[in-house]
């Protein structure tokens, strides 16, 4: 069951095969069997999970038939779950419970899903491989001892190990599709707006973007059913009509003009994930795809231009943590700047520090036009590269990340090194497009993911594009063998 | 200090903090009623919970729109909410959501009436407006609640405001205050503001500088804080500009600073200088999109706004004959403005019932400090009195009895109705029971005269030798013995008549 298809779930639990006490209690148990060794989660709580399961329950009885109504979703700690404790990763929000629910949360509510628990993750979603996690690293299921990615690192291990039957995760320059590559599984980052960021604790406003982390295309398209959708509490949340993401899922791939970007399969990327992401392109030829040359010649500036931004809008952000209202205090201090120094210190990990450190130099006064202001004109100028690209080609096809999952501490202590890990998911994100990774092969036994990026809104077209290739293959559905930990008592 | 201050010209600009009168807060669903427990007007984005967004209050921005059309200011089709970052426990977000490079509202500008004062008349001035710009108020620290602590207060965290900026284009603290008191009513006048300054819904930051008379560069200029009174202002501005001028004179230079006025000691202290100023990193603020004000969207509001006093004031000259002093005078505020046009609208004669309430009127609520909206006579009241005035019933003095009258709660409360007719019997009632009631009896008037003239024949005798001044005094004797009921312009006409014979 644990491999099953959100729709397969679904049907079980209409058919009254199985209830979703019990389709929940099997998560649990797997999670409580592996979680302390992994340690996808930071925050359970069975009796809430538990609670929720029966009211499915209930619901189903009663005749309900949504399509997630009773399956347990594991949610990213970075979403105000009201009740929950919700820590975003950090000490600073260690005893943070939320009195109130995202966005996204309510909408699983409404659809009658059920809160696993919260997932781990990057502090503040600030980080590549799970690291800066106040609450500890992520194993990645594939090798325990390397990272499962980031920052959604613990949604992302949690769905490759099956401990959930989907996750959510948020994407600000790879967050979703960065783990979902080095775990191997189906991640989406949306458009920008598609999700309201109501209740996601902001890390870079403008980038910022909620999306479904799950088994395959078919379940990102459910998923992204309920998550998607106008909401007035978010002023760039998008007013427009509701999808299906279901609609184009059986899409004739004929015709299809795939662009391969140049300069994503230069120097800087692994020889054996460019040929798995060669065989994978191949496979879309098969399916009677054609492959167009592109170019995006301003991408190569995405990491430097991020860096500017996200760090700016985080140094903002993050100012709300003062130990005033809520979150960490220090115990001692002397007067209100101590206070805030102190609590700060301590709260907030050395990745946060730096980005905020970094987003305090770049907007201070003598440094913001050539840092911010010039950013923000080669942001525009990478959005237009995809603009032209986009004449030429339907869709926009690479690979997610330059390499397979690296070890725990191989690049914790090199910032630009995982900075890199992000050199070609981070323009969809300036850009605000939606952007893809689909399981596409191994390397020496890890996970390689193949990057789909689409025009804005085209949601359904590329789940359409992925799912064709998930009837071919079979990448999908393979799972890791987990190493049997000792039972913990 | 005269000598030196005749060499100086003290150069003032002012930025005016007033609060909108919106039912919610600028960028959340809160309530910003005043005087609320403290934090039962918090909510989640007041109290800036984690993962909370800004939604733009439209109401907000249409007293904006309001206020910029008032002033004939450029309304930017595109504006841009930035973040002001800085920390301080009273702001929960550690920023606060202002507008920095393009407010909502541009250049406009004010005309101010400069009040006569020893020597100088009364003067018009054009206070030109350098920009208005939408932001959201922080909450209240408080002390002493708790034993050695501070509490916070986020009730007024969110609250609307337009922050109002001119040129540095006044030139004494009578500018100043004519330009401050001219804002407070405009912005009453178009009810995006209640104006009232002790709850703070009206404070001002004025900006001091000092030149040499005749230079055209201006001085280096220091802030004086959240002036909350008009009062407070003069003294604050006074003070501050012989401070600037003294420390000149002694040789000192003059350190860009903000200031806060005490106005126990009457003094003006260095809060920072500029050195400890915050560097406040502005930038746009990505939760909001930029604030789009389209034509029609400046059509819809012009078409909710009053008549606007300049306007109004055009219209007095024109439809009442009213001088342009009595007119600016009448539509100084919305009340007073109010006022006139009601006692008009009740059947009262337009010149008169100026001068009434600019005279009596507003004498009496300037000694009493109130304002026109506190004034016990209603509108009726005094077009009630205006036509037994001039139907001849009471005589000018006797109308000044009544007023007094009037003015007392308890009598202007047994003069009501709806109605002018009602009102002017209640009136009636009250002429006849102080025996005010004017004798136009040409008769008993000439009786009266008969008796006056012969018990004062010496007078007679002197008006007759050419002393006009005893004519006055013949008219004062008829007067009195008719305890000042007679007509006095049938006193005149019947008394001339009889000393020509």
């Amino acid at each position: 069951m644990i491999n099953n298809s959100l729709k397969q779930l679904g049907q079980m639990l209409a058919k009254k095969e199985i209830s979703s006490v019990e389709m929940t209690q099997t998560f649990l148990n797997r999670i409580q069997q592996y979680n302390p060794s992994i340690n996808a989660f930071i925050t359970l709580d069975t009796d809430k999970t538990l609670a929720q399961a029966k009211l499915a329950d209930a619901r189903i009885a009663a005749g309900g038939d949504e399509p997630l109504t009773g399956i347990p979703i594991a949610q990213k700690d970075i979403f105000c779950a009201k009740g929950w404790r919700t820590t975003c990763g950090s000490k600073m929000l260690a005893n943070f419970i939320a009195p109130y629910d995202a966005y996204v949360i309510s909408q699983f509510d409404t659809a009658g899903a059920v809160n696993l628990g919260k997932t781990n993750m990057d502090e503040f979603a600030m980080g590549s491989s799970n690291e800066t996690s106040f609450f500890g690293g992520v194993k990645n299921p594939w090798d325990f001892d390397r990272v499962p990615g980031g920052s959604s690192g613990g949604s992302a291990a949690a769905v490759a190990a099956r401990l959930c039957a989907a996750a959510t995760g948020t994407d600000t320059g790879g967050s979703i599709r960065q783990p979902a590559s080095l775990c191997g599984f189906t991640g989406l980052k949306p458009t920008y707006g598609l999700v309201s960021r109501y209740g996601m604790i902001a890390f870079a406003s403008s980038l910022d973007q909620a999306g479904p982390m799950a088994k395959s295309a078919e379940d990102c398209a459910l998923m992204l059913d309920v998550m998607a959708g106008f909401d007035e509490r978010d002023s760039t949340s998008l007013n427009r009509p509701k999808e299906h993401y279901t609609r184009d899922l059986n899409m004739s791939l004929k015709g299809l003009r795939i662009g391969l970007p140049r300069e994503f399969f230069a120097e800087g990327l692994d020889a054996n994930v460019a040929k798995v992401i060669e065989v994978a392109i191949a496979e879309y030829k098969k399916l009677g795809a054609e492959i167009v040359d592109i170019s995006l010649p301003n991408s190569q500036l995405s990491i430097p231009v991020y860096y500017v931004l996200a760090p700016a809008e985080a140094s903002s952000n993050l100012s709300r943590y003062d130990g005033v209202r809520y979150g960490h205090r220090a115990a001692q201090y002397d007067d209100l700047m101590d206070m805030y120094m102190k609590s700060r210190a301590e709260g907030f990990g050395a990745e946060v520090k730096r980005r905020i450190l970094i987003g305090t130099y770049v907007l201070s006064a003598g440094y913001y036009d050539a840092y911010y202001l010039k950013a923000q004109q080669i942001r525009r100028l990478i959005a237009d590269d995809f603009t032209q690209a986009f004449k030429k080609c339907d869709i926009i096809m690479g690979p997610t990340a330059p390499s397979t999952a690296f070890k725990a501490g191989e690049k914790a202590d090199d910032p630009v090194a995982m900075y890199l890990q992000d050199v070609y998911t981070i323009a969809t994100n300036l850009a605000g497009l939606p952007g893809m990774s689909i399981p596409a092969g191994f390397s020496n036994g890890l996970p390689v993911g193949l990057q789909i990026m689409g025009n804005y809104f085209d949601e359904a077209r590329m789940l359409g594009v992925a799912h064709a290739y998930q009837q071919v293959t079979d990448w999908h559905t393979q799972m890791p063998e987990l190493k049997i930990p000792e039972v913990v008592a | 200090m005269e000598w030196a201050k005749n060499n100086w010209e003290v150069v003032i600009g002012l930025e005016t903090h007033t609060q909108l009168k919106t039912n919610t807060k600028i960028f959340s669903g809160a309530s910003i009623k005043y005087g609320a427990e403290p934090n039962t007007q918090a909510c989640v984005v007041s109290t800036a919970m984690p993962g909370v967004l800004p939604v733009l209050n439209r109401e907000a921005v249409n007293c904006a729109i309001k206020f910029g059309l008032a002033i004939n200011a450029e309304i930017a089709p595109r504006s841009v909410f930035a973040r002001k970052n800085y920390f301080y426990p009273d702001l929960p977000k550690g920023y606060q959501i202002s507008q920095f490079e393009l407010p909502v509202v541009g250049r406009g500008a004010v005309t101010i009436q400069v009040p006569a004062s020893g020597k100088n008349a009364a003067y018009e001035k054009v206070v030109n407006i350098t920009r208005a710009h939408l932001e959201e108020d922080a909450g209240k620290s408080v002390h002493g609640a708790v034993e050695g602590m501070s509490g916070i207060d986020l009730n007024r965290a969110g609250t609307p405001l337009l922050e109002i900026v001119t040129e540095p284009d006044m030139r004494s603290a009578a500018e100043a205050v004519a330009y401050a008191k001219k804002l407070h009513e405009l912005v009453q006048w178009i009810g995006i503001c209640d104006g009232n300054m002790q709850e703070g819904s009206f404070r001002c930051d004025v900006n001091v500088s000092v030149r040499p008379k005749g230079s055209d560069k201006l001085g280096t200029r220091r802030e004086i804080k959240n002036l909350n009174s008009f009062k407070f202002m003069t003294q604050a501005i006074e003070y501050e500009t012989r401070w600037q001028i003294e420390t000149l004179e002694d040789g000192g230079k003059i350190q860009q600073a903000t200031v806060l006025f005490n106005p126990d000691t009457g003094e003006t202290k260095s809060m920072r200088s500029k050195e400890e100023a915050n560097d406040y990193r502005y930038f746009p603020d990505p939760d909001l999109l930029p604030l789009e004000v389209t034509e029609a969207d400046k059509a819809r509001v012009k078409a909710t706004m009053p008549e606007l006093p300049e306007a109004m004031k055009a219209r007095f000259e024109v439809d009442f004959g009213l001088s342009a002093y009595d007119a600016s005078a009448l539509t100084s505020s919305r009340d007073m403005a109010d006022y006139f046009v009601a006692t008009v609208n009740a059947g009262a004669e337009a010149k008169p019932a100026a001068n009434w309430i600019l005279g009596a009127i507003s004498a009496k609520l300037n000694a009493e400090e109130k304002s026109i909206a506190e004034n016990p006579v209603t509108s009726i009241q005094l077009a009630a009195l205006l036509r037994r005035i001039s139907d001849n019933t009471i005589s000018n003095n006797a109308a000044k009895q009544i007023f007094e009258y009037l003015w007392t709660p308890q009598v202007a409360e047994l003069i009501i109705g709806d109605s002018l007719e009602e009102v002017t019997r209640g009136l009636d009632a009250l002429i006849e029971a102080k025996g005010l009631k004017q004798e136009s009896d040409s008769g008993a008037i000439e009786a009266v005269i008969n008796e006056v003239l012969a018990a004062n024949q010496a007078m007679v005798e002197e008006f007759k030798a050419g002393k006009e001044k005893a004519f006055n005094a013949l008219v004062g004797q008829v007067m009195k013995a008719s305890k000042g009921k007679a007509n006095p312009a049938q006193v005149n006409e019947i008394l001339k008549k009889k000393l020509a014979n």
